[in-house]
Parts: structure tokens; C-alpha cells; sequence
């Protein structure tokens, strides 16, 4: 039991700098691990493939770019090692020009028309009035915010406060995360609703039930400050819309509550589904005079005529199709005109024609090129609904192949009376 | 091929060094390394004595021969080995030196300083036949009436030892009976002895293996030894000194208003003992009390001030350093409380700060200064030192610690007084006061001043001709740019019009003497550190060359190897580096070469002496430090990256002739200078592997110098995440040694639980074909799991430890399951999920995960959700973790810990959606 030695570091630094070595390694191997895993969590489970479109070899039906500054963006494509067909949405994210366009064209959840009411609708559904505007996706990732319409085209490019949205010094969250909205950006107040959540933080919620991405929505959008009024790093305001249960007061709520955007008709999300690009039945949409202003094209004096545009999509056969999966054939045009065509998506024009009161046949018309904007043909579904407007606003009663469509018709009339 | 491998790791279990786990250890008995024919017959007790001083013996030869036949004895009988030892310390008739070598090998033979060596001596003895021992206790406790002190004292250790071992395991359970029975009546050697030996006992034995009854018995034998009214000064020293080991016994009979007063009033007249080691003995205890019993003290802390005060100013030099030392510790203590504090005076410490500190300051900062002017002529170069003046110097840091800006208007007087006196004593006191404040008070208060004083300092620091006062000015500098200098400052104290001259007089000190010089280079490493965070422009860029080369110059110095000059002149380059910005770094990729240069010039020595070698490996210990700096910063930043990358071949060369030259121990420094290049490379990296594996595979292999292997483990996670799928073809290799390493008894068990995260690092990285090692790497973490459920709570160590092991495996599993993510061999994992959730479940319950963890296993959760999928859908909505456990995380204000939270909470919806 010798004296206990009692000496104290004399003149020295608390921490030797061998010590700091070690220790900044161990942060740099923890940082290490971190990402790895960060990144392990997001890229694989949001894994997308491109909807095969195996019956059509793949085109560019708008082309922005010189044609000579496409070869560029082959190698950068071999470089990242995956075909378009296999792309992620984190690679997506990155993707620019027309391979952007190409992918994002692609990825929007697109609801078909109501014909029918859904089983279950106040139990399964949830409905909202969607803000008239352009339908867009929204990516903010690396510090910049791109928003692309349904062409895949750039609406705009700025700054954000969403994640990773803006180059501003406090970065939370790895710099590499990304996040995807669904959104309408809506002209008169210069905002963009966001209607669906895609990925957030670099997480996907593709696989996610529509009931948890609104309530992802609803509690994550408010957190960044992007439903703040624009300032230099926020360039457009974000609002999120009212999502109501499809019950009665739900529906009424949707369809006469007062908003502070224009409303372009109703939409109705199934809380289990999942979310799947292209047109889906499990979201719908319903229109009339009462919420849009755009329920059925009119002539000047607003008078319905007696033809409806509609446009499809024309295959090497010469089949004219929807843009329903899978597509329903709407005739065919003769091998002459394909030869003189070079434009697959055509406008036509649809004549229908009654015999007491019953629908005879739709006539299809050729009427031109599509605008070069448009990618995708119409759905079934809208093709019905016009007929169903057309029908309403003609005041002729549908007696054939129109008792669902009768059925949805006099659900919302007598929903609505009741508001 | 992996399985026949692994075959015989089915033998192996999970080693985790964890008291009360011992029956895990299969603590073998050591085998020979080889078998002598040699027939070595002759009775080995009866010339033992002569072997035992043959042992001590000059002639090398004789001293060799008789160590081998000690050692055969033991091999061959154990039992008679130990009792001929303990008999012949036993026995008064022989020599003092074979009695003492007799009971030193005894006491090796019980305890050694490796915990598993330790372990397996512990299950040795235990093991021994009961007649034997009681024989070799027996002869033990006669040895302590023995006439001769050196055996006495020998056999008080000896029982201790013994009684370290056998009383956890409530054995000799009469022990403390006997040897305090009739201690009154007991002749004063044997009382010396007695009281001796219980102060080892205290030592060696937990307080909780010993009963109230039984320290209270002890307590008043020593106390009673300790008392005024003992004559015999042997006998009261040993009581004393038994005392301090005593402390930690007496939690009861401190709690209790009288024994505390005795206790408290016989230590304080021991410390006016007219003999110094008793006065000295009885200090120690008061230090040992001011942080063991820091609550009780109040009633004391007066009368302990006017005791501690005239043993500064009076006593003899090793009491007057006890006594300073009991005021440092008051601070240490109060320090610690106040920073659980936290600043904002509402926490709930334990312990309640008395702020004795506070309110003994106006006479304890006098005293203090007082000792500051007592110097002695070559401190500064003489390593070992440590006096008064340093004591009473560092004990007004910690004091200035504590009590903030209250210390400033008491020592500034002492400051003015002295710092312009001829007597370089007064200068450097009044310097080293001033140096000694800068840590505590606010820097408003202090900036004022520094503003005031640099000038002066700077001046000193050329002109002053005394050597002390210089190396104390040079510190203070450095404690000034360590604490008031930095983005954080309002007012900065470097600008734009006194840079130049603070670099050009620091620059001008590093030619002064090596420890003026090494004074410099810390406070320039002070002064680069200010200005980590500046931004993109940094005000040393101007005079970055310059710093650089004059540090190159000062490693070159010929005295570079005194008062560490050289290690601080590499370090503080290191610093210059770090802190660099983009502007300088052209000149930083220019120090590549001249560094490679220097490392192979360290290699090209022939035929060293041991001496050279160990100067040699310091010195490329210290140039892979800096390459490793230099990588790290030129690989942070894409541009200087690539051109680096020219010299990676080269770089990497060197470091495998470093490796090479040394046939052993590895180089830690070069290996933690491997992970930043391969972290800097990334896929480049694969070329070196075929080269680099077998250094890989020592560096995993070396449990003798734990640092290594847990800087290799480090290692092996940055290859993975560089080579991803490629380490494939290493992994055998590697996995067969980390899983030896896990069920090594020898390996400090701080590097175990990163070997779990480096399971999860090689997961990631090969995902899938992680196949083979499941059914290996599964049962080590389930038992690693269950292990670390049991261990945490026995005290704050044990649960940091605890902590430590959880968060490994939970990164082990975090990293296996996105290893298998999208594989058709998910459903592997299937089996385990049960396991894991129970462990998150567990860990939950506990409620005493740290944050880190916590992070961890709410991530674990989301990633097994993620794999597994519906799978797991309905375990994981049956788990405690799922519902309890991830809303408390949602709710958390940590933002790591919400992030994964949110994670898990998304993957879990995804789960159960399918």
C-alpha cells in the first residue's frame, strides 16, 4: 500500500492527437455505416420498373432536345449501369432531358372516369376536390425543386423548402435524399397542391396504402416550411388539399365547400390502394357543372355540339386504342394512312349516333395531329364519360348499356340535392 | 468449402468478458508447448529454497536454470509447488530473500494482469484440492507473527489474493474472524501485519462480498489502530493505509451521523501525526473521502480548509501535495455536478453541489498562488516532475473550472505584481496564474484582458531570458487560442493587423529550446484549429507554406526527440492540414511526396539496435498520422481526389513495406491510414487486396495489443463499403477471424462489439451471399443479445458496455437484412425474426438504452419490415416494439432517432399493406 500516485496532466492538451485520429476515423466509419445503410434502405425498396410496353418499341413523342444531343445521354446511361427499364426513382431523380421526360411520363397514378359507384364507397374511399391547374410531379433532390407535367416536361425549375429542396446551408437528412410529389400547380394563386406523396426523404412510399400517405402527407409537408408563403429559398407556396371521407357530409364537404383554389371535379382515392403509375380504378374522377368548369367541351355560345373530341393512340396494325392496361381496341384505320402518318397519338373526332334513344354506334373521325405536348391517348373510361355528359347535357335518357352509368348519375344528383 | 472451415466453430461460444458470465468461459488449463523427456525426479521441495535464490542469482546462467526447474515444478504438481512455496514463507529459518521469491511466485500464481490469464488462474485455484489450500492458508496466516517484516508484508498480499478469490465464492468465510480476534492483545508486529493485511483485503475484495457485521469489525480495528493512542507508528501507518481501502466499505457507517464523526475526526488528527508517511497516509484518505463522500463533507470542510492550508504552506512536499490534491478533487466533483447541471440550475443530480469551492475561494486562491511560486529549476524538462508549484498551478485551473468568473479579480492583483519582476520565478507564476484561468471564465470577461496582455505575452515569448518563463508563455498563448479564439467568439482576438506578428514570434519559438519549442507548435496548433470552421477563405493561407516548411524544420531538429518535440510538430501539421481550406490545397498535395520521402527513408535503416527501433516505429507511426490527414482531407473533395489518386500506388506501397518490416506487432497508424485511402478510393482499392489480405488478417489476429485489432475491425468495414460485392473473395478469411475473435477469451471485450457492426458492414456490402455465414453469425449474435439483456444495470460501466454490444448487433442486423433485401433468399432469415423482435422488445423494457441505441433498434425494426415483408407483417404488428417502443421514438426529440422512427413506421405500413 504505497502512496497512490497523484500527478495530473501538467501543460498538455486534454486529448492527444493520435486520440483525435482514432476518434474522427471512428465518426468517419460511423458516417460510413450510416449512409451505406441510409442508402441500402432507400434505393431498394423503391426499385420501379417502367411500365413494359412490349407491344411497342419505345419512341420519344416529343422531342425538345436536338436530335444530335440524344447519343449523349447513352453513355451516361450505360454508366449508371441500368437500362431505362429498371431505373429507380432515386437514378430517376437524376435523370435529365428527354430520358427524364421519358420516365417521369410515365409515373403519374392516373384515376379513370366514375362510371360506377364503388362498393363501399363511404367505408373504402376518400374523396377531395382537385384544384384545376396542371397535373405535375415534383422532385426536390441536391438542392434545386423540378417540377414536371404529365409529358414529363418542366413546368419549373426553383427553389424549395422541401427536402434537399433549395441550396441553403442547413441540409437535414443526408444530401443525397429526394423527395417526390404529386401535385397541381394551380395558376391564379401560383401554388402548388399536392395531392400525393411518391417518396419523402429518400423513402418510397409507392407501396404505401393511400390512407398512410395522406396521413404521411398531411404531417410531414407542414415540418418543412413549404406550406409558408414564398421567400428567396422557397419560390412557390405548397398547400395540401382537404381530404374527407366519402360519407355524406364528406361528399358535400367536397362538393360545395368553399376552397381557396378553382375546382376541377372530385376525386376519389381507395384508402387501401397502393400507388400505381398509369390509370388505375381504384382512383377516380367525377365532374359536373357544379364543381368544374371543364365537364364537357362546348362550342362558343356554350352550347354542347354534337361531337366530342377524343384522342387515341394508333398501333403499327392499325388499331386505335385507349390508354387503359390493357387497352380497349376502338377500331382500326386502313394500312394507306399509317404509311402518310408519322404521328401515332390521333385526334378524332367521335359522332354518336341514336336510334330511339339507344346508343347506335360512336363514329370516329379523323381530325388531326395531336399537340405535340400530349403523350397518352384517353382513357375508356373518359371516352364513356363524355358519352354521359354529352347524354345529360342533350337531355336524352341512355336506355342501353347505360344503367350503371344512370346509376352514378342519379347517386350524385340525389347525394347533392341533399346539400 | 466455408462450412468444413467452420467446422470447429460449433466448439466455439461467445466470449464477452462480463463478470458473473464466467461459466461461459471455457478457461482451459494451459498446456505446455512442448513435452520434456527430461525425467526431472529429484524432490523439488526440499531444494526449493536454493532454486529460489538461485532465481535472484547474478550469474545469468544459474538464474536461467533455476527459473526452468521452478517452472517444471509447477507443471508437473501444482499442489506441492504452491504448499513448498507457502511453507517456505512460512518458515523462519531461511533466508528473507527466498521467503519473499517464494510468496511473489505464490502471488503470480493467483492473479495476473490480463483479465483471461486472470480468469484461468482464479479457476486454477478454486480447483485445488481443500486440504492444500487450507495447508497453504494455514502457513499464510502464521507468516504474519513472523519477526521479519518482508515476510509478513508478502503473506498479508498473499491472503488478500486468496481471499479476492475465494470469498465472492463463500469460501474461508472465517477469515476476517480469526484475523481480527484478540487483535488487542496481539504484539505491535503482528497488529502491523493484521491491519496490513486488511487493508489489502479491501483492496482486493467488492464490498458486497462482505457483510455489515464483518466491516464493522474491520472499521473499528482500523480505526482503533488509527487512534492517537496507539504508540506504535507501524502500527498506526498500517491502519492508515488500510483505511483507504476501507472507504469504500464504510457507505453504512458514513450515513450514520456519529461513526462519520469519529471516523472524520480520528483521519483529521492523524494528519497533525508528528510522522510524515502517517500525516501523508492520512491526506490520502481525506482525498479518497472529498469524492467518495463529497455529500457528507460540509460539516468537515472547515476544518479540513485550515488543515489542508498549513500543510500547503508547512508540511513536507509529498503531504503538501496530498493536500492540494484534496481541493482538485473537490473540484473534479464539482465540476462533474455542475455540468449535469447543465447551466440552467433546475437538474436533479444525485448529488447536490455544496459550492465549496465557491465560498473557500477568497483564502484558497491565495494559497494556491502562493504555490506557484515555488519552482523547481528544470520542471520543464524533466518528464517525471511533479510539485508543488505544478500541483498548486493545475488545482487553480480546476478551480477556475468550477467557479468561473469569481476567480478572475482574485488572481489578476497576483498577476500584475509579478509578471514585470526581475526574479524569473514571479514572472513565470504570474504567467502560469494567468494561463491557468483561461478555462472557466466567460469569454467577456477574459477577453478584455487577453486583449490587453497578448502583446505582452508575445514580447515575452522572444525577449524574456529565462527558459521557464518562455515554455509558460508559449502554453498560456496556446490556452488562449484553445479557448478564446474560434468562430464562436464575437470578437475575435486574432484580426487581421496582429496575425502576421502572433505567426512570425510563434514561428521564431519553434528554433528556441525543444520545450519552448514543442509550447509553440501547441499553440499554433490552437491557432489553425480556430479557424476549422472559417469557410472557404481561411487568414493562415497566406502564411500556410511558411508554417508548413518551419514545422518540416522543426521534425528535422536534433533534439526533436526531447519533450516530445517532434511528435508535436508532425501533430500540430496534422492540425494545419485539417484545418486547411481549398486554397492551400495545391500545397497540401505537394506535402505528399516530401512525407512518402520521409516514411521511406525510415525504411531504408539497417541493422538497428532495439532503441533505434523503437525511435524508428514512433517515427513512422507518426508520418502514417500524417498521410492519413492528408488523404482524408485531399479525398474529401472530388478535385483533389483525382489528382492524389497519382500517388496511391506509391502511398500503399509503403505502407505494405511498413507492415513487412515488422514481423509482429502491426502498425495501428498505417492501418488507420489504409481505411482513409480506401475510403478515399472506393472501388480502386481492389487492386491492393491480394497484397494487403495477410496484414488484414494479422492485424484481426492480434488480441495482445487490443487497439490494433479493434483499428483493423475499422478497417475491414471501410473496405466493405469501398469494394462492395468484390471483398467477396476475402470474406472467408475475414469472417473465420472475426468469429475466432468473438469467441476469444483473450481479446479485450471492447473491440467485440464492433466486430458485430463489421458483420453487418460485410452483409451490406455482399448481400446475399451472406448465406454461408448465417448459421455462424446468427447464434453468436442471438447469444451476444441475450448476454447483453443480462448485463446492463450492475453499474454505469457495465451498462455503457451494455449499450455498446447492443448497438453493435443491432447494426449486425440492420446490415444483414438489407444485405437480403429483394433476394430470393430472404425467407432465410424468416426463422430469426422471432429472436430479433423479442431483443428490441427487450431492450425497450429495460429502459436503460442510450440514444445511439435507441436509433438503432427502431431502425432494425423498419429494416425487418422491409425484408421480410408480409412475412413478418403480423409478428411485427404483435411486438411491443411496433406500438409502445416506435410512438415513444416518433415522439423523440432527437432528429436521428424521429428519422428512423419515420423510417420504420413506413416500412411497417408497407408490410402490412401487401
Amino acid at each position: 500500500m504505497a502512496p497512490h500516485d497523484l500527478r495530473r496532466p501538467f501543460k498538455r492538451a486534454a486529448i492527444s492527437d493520435q486520440q483525435r485520429r482514432r476518434d474522427l476515423t471512428l465518426q468517419r466509419q460511423a458516417q460510413g455505416r450510416r449512409d451505406a445503410q441510409q442508402q441500402a434502405r432507400c434505393l431498394a425498396s423503391t426499385v420501379l420498373s417502367l411500365q413494359s410496353q412490349s407491344t411497342q418499341p419505345e419512341y420519344e413523342p416529343d422531342i425538345e432536345l436536338e436530335p444530335e444531343s440524344l447519343p449523349d445521354l447513352l453513355p451516361e446511361q450505360e454508366e449508371s449501369g441500368a437500362s431505362s427499364k429498371d431505373l429507380d426513382v432515386r437514378h430517376a431523380s437524376k435523370l435529365k432531358g428527354a430520358e427524364a421526360r421519358k420516365w417521369f411520363a410515365r409515373q403519374l397514378m392516373l384515376p379513370e372516369w366514375m362510371i360506377d359507384v364503388p362498393d363501399c364507397l363511404a367505408q373504402d374511399w376518400y374523396v377531395f376536390a382537385r384544384p384545376a391547374g396542371k397535373r405535375c410531379f415534383v422532385v426536390s433532390s441536391n438542392g434545386t425543386t423540378v417540377s414536371r407535367q404529365r409529358n414529363g416536361s418542366i413546368l419549373h425549375r426553383f427553389p424549395s423548402a422541401l427536402p434537399n429542396g433549395a441550396k441553403t446551408r442547413d441540409v437535414s437528412g443526408p444530401s443525397q435524399s429526394y423527395s417526390i410529389l404529386d401535385c397541381i400547380f394551380h395558376e391564379p394563386d401560383q401554388t402548388y397542391y399536392v395531392i400525393d406523396m411518391v417518396c419523402w426523404r429518400g423513402y418510397s412510399l409507392y407501396d404505401c396504402t393511400a390512407e398512410f400517405r395522406f396521413f404521411w402527407l398531411n404531417s410531414k409537408l407542414g415540418e418543412t416550411g413549404a406550406c409558408s408563403p414564398p421567400s428567396f429559398y422557397h419560390k412557390y407556396r405548397f398547400s395540401t388539399v382537404p381530404i374527407y371521407n366519402c360519407d355524406q357530409s364528406g361528399l358535400s364537404s367536397a362538393y360545395t365547400g368553399a376552397l381557396p383554389y378553382v375546382k376541377d371535379g372530385l376525386l376519389f382515392y381507395n384508402k387501401h390502394a397502393h400507388y400505381q403509375t398509369g390509370n388505375t380504378p381504384l382512383a377516380l374522377v367525377w365532374k359536373d357543372e357544379n364543381c368544374s368548369q371543364y365537364v364537357i367541351d362546348t362550342d362558343s355560345k356554350g352550347q354542347v355540339p354534337s361531337q366530342q373530341q377524343v384522342v387515341l393512340e394508333l398501333q403499327d396494325d392499325g388499331k386505335l386504342i385507349t390508354s387503359d392496361d390493357p387497352p380497349v381496341v376502338f377500331g382500326c384505320l386502313d394500312l394507306d394512312f399509317i404509311q402518310k402518318e408519322i404521328f401515332y397519338v390521333l385526334l378524332l373526332v367521335m359522332e354518336v349516333e341514336f336510334v330511339d334513344g339507344k346508343l347506335e354506334k360512336v363514329d370516329l373521325h379523323y381530325l388531326g395531329k395531336v399537340n405535340r405536348a400530349r403523350a397518352f391517348p384517353d382513357s375508356y373510361s373518359k371516352m364513356l364519360e363524355a358519352l354521359i355528359l354529352y347524354e345529360k347535357k342533350g337531355k336524352k335518357k341512355l336506355t342501353t348499356g347505360g344503367i350503371q352509368i344512370s346509376y352514378a348519375i342519379c347517386f350524385f344528383e340525389h347525394a347533392f340535392s341533399l346539400v | 468449402m466455408f462450412s468444413l472451415l467452420f467446422f470447429f466453430f460449433y466448439l466455439f461460444r461467445l466470449h464477452l468478458l462480463i463478470p458473473g458470465q464466467n461459466d461461459l468461459l471455457n478457461a482451459a488449463m494451459p498446456l505446455s508447448d512442448h513435452l520434456t523427456f527430461n525425467v526431472f525426479r529429484y524432490n523439488m521441495a526440499m531444494e526449493v529454497t536454493q532454486v529460489l535464490l538461485n532465481a535472484q542469482s547474478i550469474d545469468g546462467n544459474v538464474r536461467k536454470h533455476a527459473e526452468e526447474s521452478l517452472k517444471q515444478f509447477q507443471e508437473q504438481n501444482l499442489s506441492s509447488f504452491l504448499l513448498s512455496l507457502s511453507s517456505e514463507l512460512a518458515n523462519d529459518e531461511k533466508s528473507v530473500d527466498s521467503r519473499k521469491l517464494g510468496g511473489l511466485i505464490l502471488k503470480n500464481a493467483l492473479d495476473a494482469k490480463e483479465q483471461h490469464r486472470k480468469l484461468e488462474l482464479v479457476q486454477r485455484w478454486l480447483s485445488l484440492a481443500n486440504n492444500v489450500k487450507s495447508q497453504i492458508k494455514a502457513c499464510l496466516l502464521k507468516t504474519l507473527s513472523s519477526p521479519v517484516a518482508d515476510a509478513r508484508s508478502t503473506a498479508s498480499q498473499v491472503i488478500a489474493k486468496i481471499a479476492g478469490i475465494e470469498l465472492p465464492h463463500k469460501q474461508w468465510p472465517e477469515l476476517i474472524g480469526s484475523l481480527l480476534s484478540n487483535i488487542h492483545q496481539l504484539p505491535g508486529h503482528v497488529r502491523q501485519a493484521t491491519l496490513e493485511t486488511l487493508g489489502y483485503l479491501c483492496e482486493e475484495v467488492s464490498s458486497d462480498v462482505v457483510d455489515q457485521d464483518q466491516v464493522n469489525k474491520i472499521l473499528t480495528a482500523v480505526v482503533q489502530g488509527m487512534n492517537a493512542s496507539e504508540g506504535n507508528n507501524d502500527v498506526r501507518l498500517a491502519a492508515t493505509r488500510a483505511l483507504y481501502n476501507a472507504l469504500g466499505f464504510a457507505q453504512a457507517n458514513f450515513t450514520n451521523d456519529m461513526e462519520r464523526d469519529y471516523i472524520m475526526r480520528v483521519i483529521c488528527e492523524a494528519t497533525l501525526c508528528p510522522e510524515v508517511k502517517i500525516r501523508q497516509a492520512a491526506f490520502e484518505c481525506l482525498v479518497s473521502i472529498s469524492s467518495s463522500y463529497y455529500e457528507k463533507l460540509a460539516p468537515y470542510i472547515q476544518d479540513i480548509f485550515s488543515i489542508t492550508a498549513k500543510a500547503v504552506r508547512e508540511d513536507e512536499e509529498p503531504v503538501a501535495l496530498q493536500a492540494i490534491e484534496f481541493w482538485s478533487s473537490i473540484c473534479d466533483e464539482e465540476i462533474d455536478i455542475l455540468e449535469e447541471y447543465g447551466g440552467d440550475f433546475t437538474g436533479d443530480s444525485d448529488i447536490p453541489c455544496f459550492y465549496f469551492i465557491k465560498q473557500a475561494l477568497p483564502a484558497l486562491v491565495p494559497m494556491l498562488l502562493e504555490t506557484l511560486l515555488k519552482q523547481e529549476e528544470d520542471q520543464d524538462q524533466d518528464e517525471g516532475a511533479w510539485n508543488i508549484a505544478m500541483a498548486g498551478g493545475t488545482c487553480l485551473g480546476l478551480v477556475a473550472r468550477t467557479v468561473g468568473d469569481d476567480i478572475v479579480p482574485l488572481v489578476m492583483p497576483f498577476i500584475e505584481e509579478n509578471i514585470t519582476k526581475p526574479d524569473w520565478r514571479q514572472r513565470e507564476a504570474a504567467t502560469y496564474a494567468f494561463g491557468s484561468i483561461l478555462e472557466g471564465p466567460s469569454p467577456d470577461k477574459l477577453i478584455p484582458i487577453v486583449n490587453v496582455a497578448l502583446n505582452f505575452m508575445l514580447s515575452a515569448l522572444t525577449k524574456d531570458p529565462n527558459n521557464h518563463v518562455k515554455d509558460t508563455t508559449a502554453w498560456t498563448l496556446g490556452r488562449i487560442f484553445e479557448f478564446l479564439h474560434g468562430s464562436t467568439m464575437d470578437a475575435p482576438i486574432i484580426t487581421q493587423a496582429n496575425c502576421q506578428q502572433i505567426i512570425t514570434v510563434l514561428l521564431q519559438s519553434m528554433k528556441d529550446a525543444s520545450n519552448v519549442a514543442e509550447k509553440a507548435c501547441g499553440a499554433l496548433y490552437f491557432l489553425a484549429q480556430g479557424y476549422e470552421e472559417v469557410g472557404p477563405s481561411s487568414p493562415l493561407t497566406p502564411y500556410f507554406q511558411e508554417i508548413v516548411q518551419a514545422l518540416l524544420t522543426v521534425t528535422h531538429r536534433e533534439d526533436a526527440g526531447e519533450s516530445r518535440l517532434r511528435t508535436a510538430a508532425y501533430e500540430t501539421l496534422n492540425e494545419v492540414v485539417r484545418c486547411s481550406t481549398d486554397e492551400t490545397a495545391p500545397m497540401v498535395l505537394q506535402l505528399v511526396p516530401v512525407i512518402m520521402m520521409e516514411l521511406h527513408n525510415t525504411l531504408e535503416g539497417q541493422k538497428l539496435s532495439s532503441d533505434e527501433r523503437e525511435k524508428q516505429s514512433e517515427l513512422q507511426g507518426l508520418l502514417c498520422g500524417c498521410l492519413q490527414v492528408i488523404i482524408q482531407k485531399l479525398g474529401s473533395s472530388e478535385p483533389t481526389k483525382y489528382v492524389f489518386m497519382q500517388y496511391a500506388d506509391q502511398i500503399m506501397g509503403l505502407f505494405l513495406r511498413i507492415f513487412a518490416c515488422r514481423s509482429a506487432a502491426m502498425h495501428e497508424e498505417a492501418m488507420l491510414a489504409i481505411g482513409s485511402l480506401a475510403y478515399a478510393m472506393g472501388l480502386d482499392f481492389a487492386k491492393y487486396m491480394l497484397e494487403f489480405y495477410k496484414y488484414l488478417e494479422m492485424g484481426l489476429q492480434n488480441f495482445e495489443e487490443y487497439q490494433v485489432c479493434a483499428v483493423t475491425v475499422g478497417v475491414v468495414g471501410d473496405i466493405c463499403r469501398a469494394l462492395e460485392d468484390k471483398i467477396l473473395p476475402y470474406c472467408d478469411g475475414i469472417m473465420t477471424q472475426l468469429l475466432k475473435d468473438l469467441s476469444s477469451s483473450q481479446l479485450h471485450r471492447s473491440v467485440k462489439p464492433p466486430i458485430f457492426s463489421c458483420f453487418g458492414d460485410i452483409a451490406l456490402a455482399i448481400g446475399e451471399n451472406f448465406e454461408k455465414y448465417l448459421m455462424y453469425a446468427m447464434p453468436m449474435l442471438q447469444s451476444a443479445a441475450d448476454l447483453s439483456a443480462h448485463t446492463a444495470g450492475a453499474d454505469d460501466e457495465m451498462t455503457e458496455y451494455a449499450n455498446s454490444l447492443r448497438n453493435g448487433i443491432l447494426e449486425a442486423y440492420s446490415g444483414i437484412l438489407q444485405g437480403f433485401k429483394n433476394s430470393p433468399k430472404t425467407q432465410l432469415l424468416i426463422p430469426y425474426a422471432p429472436h430479433i423482435l423479442q431483443f428490441l422488445d427487450s431492450i425497450y423494457m429495460e429502459k436503460d438504452m442510450d440514444d445511439v441505441v435507441m436509433k438503432t433498434a427502431i431502425g432494425v425494426l423498419g429494416d425487418l419490415a422491409d425484408t421480410l415483408g408480409s412475412n413478418a407483417g403480423s409478428l411485427i404488428q404483435q411486438s411491443l416494439s411496433s406500438k409502445d417502443f416506435l410512438n415513444e421514438c416518433l415522439s423523440s426529440e432527437d432528429h436521428m432517432i424521429k428519422e428512423s422512427a419515420e423510417w420504420a413506421k413506413l416500412a411497417i405500413s408497407r408490410a402490412i399493406s401487401v
